[in-house]
């Protein structure tokens, strides 16, 4: 079960992590910079295992991996949006964030709220609320993915 | 079905008749990109990958050009951990300080993309070079890792939103203009997932600089690539950037008659005014006359978006014999050496430090608030770069107005954002 961090439309990447910190790409330094500005106490705040839910757009702006690191790297089990930026949507499986498009999830779904994920089928539970929502399901390709484990193993197998 | 200029090009390198939008394929790629922050990245998982070698030693592109030179300790190591990479793997077109410039700039420059290609960078902006008729995109640091261990990347192909380009742009409205109108109208993720192809007529009224810029911003729609049509402009442009050592195949790609797009735009270029997009998305535009009183605290022209000759020059013609006002910082910085030193030959830089300007040699420097010209709280900017997210230039209370070369310059002589008309 994941508490959730609810946030608007269109955060970017500059949000998420901050280009001033990128001259340093460790996982747990830029955890802690994470959400640093749209959320001064996200990395103080978060725990391991919670979700973070957000509009539409999420993860728009550069194509630093560093973004999806350092969700990940801060403990976030999954993101849940209505849509994702393109780049940060290939950049979350080959890094291996789960991440979730779903619109009404991404609406119903409030800060604070106890929500539980499962990834196999999609299905989003709203604990708080006893709501649940259907997300769409990976598609066949980014299966082999997640199932490899990330690009980086999908490769080594196809090297 | 007939398919799309992006889908024609993804299509002949996956070795396919035909794809769909939707599909997934892999394809060949004729260039891997990364610089400076994204390739150490993508070092570490290229070696976990159990790769020894790049793909093709000419094909992998390295620009360090984000925080060069070295800004800091930290990005010196990031930048010698790319440098020994380019030694070890007998890198061709590894470019030094001194050589680099921002790389959207610089890789059509050298002649290392032409029209048909297939790339990928790990920089968002890699779809800047769908100005030349190629597939182009931005993807991640293990996405690159593949593709220099592979020579292959997967893609969902895209559907895609057709421009139909009309008419003539008036004086001062430029690329950057047009885009940012288009941007204003479509919004931050208007062509999400999407190719954004650009054609029609207005297309003969747009120099190559103008395209860039315009292709440039596509991601700042969201969307997968910018494409436009290839013409005579595009060929003789190829023909000057001819690169001897690569010995590129041009391939032509034009979308079938009965092409599907999702959606078509016809975009009149003589109704779009001088455009500035405010703080703190790139589609809260405004024309220049709906402005009002915008003081600014520094001006910076320069970026892979708007860095190159054109903009050099539209900035000295209206800087020519005049000053920036007293409290505006101006940043001048050419994208590129070459256009560097054209700037040098073709008088603007005497231009530029005559009117009070900073002009430096070739980085993304503030536009990613690197360095040289990181805003404090409180101020604000006018630039010619493509991202005014909050925090993008500096403090978090900082504030961005997107614009043109001609705007930017005119606002730093006036110290608030005005129209060169109004000068
Ligand atoms: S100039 Fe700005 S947008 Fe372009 S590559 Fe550099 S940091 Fe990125």
């Amino acid at each position: 079960m994941g508490y959730v961090f609810k946030y608007g439309d269109n955060v970017d990447t500059d949000v998420i992590i901050p280009a001033r910190y990128l001259n340093a790409p460790d996982p747990e330094e830029l955890a802690k910079h994470c959400m640093e500005d749209i959320d001064k106490d996200f990395a103080k705040k978060v725990k391991k295992g919670d979700i973070i839910v957000a509009g539409k757009n999420f993860g728009c702006g550069s194509s630093r991996e560093h973004a999806p690191v350092a969700i990940k790297a801060a403990g976030v089990q999954c993101v849940i949006a209505s849509s994702f930026a393109r780049i940060f949507y290939r950049n979350s499986f080959n890094t291996g964030l789960p991440i979730l498009e779903c619109q009404e999830a991404a609406s119903k779904i409030s800060e604070g709220d106890e929500v539980t994920v499962d990834f196999a089928t999609g299905k989003i539970t709203n604990v708080t609320k006893g709501e649940v929502y259907q997300a769409e399901p990976f598609p066949e390709f980014i299966q082999k993915i997640i199932a490899s484990g990330g690009l980086v193993n999908y490769v080594k197998e196809n090297l | 079905m007939g398919m799309t200029m992006t889908q024609k090009i993804l299509a002949a390198h996956a070795g396919l008749e035909e794809v769909k939008a939707g599909q997934f394929i892999e394809a060949d790629l004729d260039i891997v990109l990364g610089n400076d922050i994204t390739a150490p990245v993508a070092i570490k998982e290229f070696y976990k990958m159990g790769a020894k070698q790049v793909y093709d030693k000419d094909k992998v592109v390295l620009v360090p050009d984000h925080f060069t030179p070295n800004k800091d300790i930290k990005t010196a190591q990031l930048c010698k951990e790319l440098r020994e990479f380019a030694v070890k793997m007998d890198i061709t077109n590894y470019f030094e300080v001194g050589e680099v410039g921002i790389e959207h700039a610089l890789l059509p420059e050298k002649g290392l993309v032409v029209a048909g290609d297939v790339v990928i960078g790990a920089d968002s902006h890699t779809c800047t070079y769908g100005a030349l008729g190629a597939f182009s995109t931005g993807i991640g640091s293990t996405d690159m890792a593949a593709g220099m261990a592979t020579g292959k990347a997967w893609f969902k192909v895209p559907s895609a939103i057709k421009f139909q380009l009309e008419g003539k742009p008036g004086k001062w409205v430029s690329g950057k203009d047009i885009i940012l109108h288009i941007i204003g109208k479509i919004g931050v993720d208007g062509a999400l997932y999407k190719s954004m192809e650009f054609m029609g007529p207005g297309l003969a009224h747009l120099s190559m600089d103008d395209r860039f810029t315009m292709a440039n911003m596509a991601i700042e729609a969201g969307a997968k690539n910018g494409i436009f049509a290839v013409d005579e402009k595009t060929i003789e442009y190829m023909d000057q950037h001819k690169n001897e050592h690569m010995k590129k195949e041009i391939k032509v790609y034009s979308p079938d008659d009965d092409a599907e797009y999702d959606e078509t735009y016809v975009i009149d270029l003589s109704e779009i005014k001088p455009t500035v997009a405010f703080p703190h998305l790139p589609e809260n535009t405004k024309t220049i006359d709906e402005v009002g009183e915008i003081e600014i605290d520094q001006a910076v022209i320069g970026s892979c978006t708007n860095g190159r000759l054109e903009d050099m020059r539209i900035a000295a013609e209206i800087l020519k014999d005049r000053k920036a006002a007293k409290n505006v910082r101006l940043i001048i910085i050419p994208a590129t050496q070459k256009i560097y030193l054209d700037c040098i030959k073709k008088g603007y830089a005497e231009i530029f430090i005559n009117a009070g300007a900073v002009f430096s040699t070739p980085t993304c420097g503030p536009c990613m608030g690197g360095h040289m010209g990181v805003l404090a709280a409180g101020e604000r900017a006018i630039s010619t770069t493509n991202r005014n997210f909050v925090g993008r230039m500096g403090h978090v209370d900082s504030e961005i107005y997107l614009a043109s070369p001609a705007v930017a310059a005119a606002s730093a002589v006036a110290g608030k954002i005005i129209s060169p008309d109004d000068l």
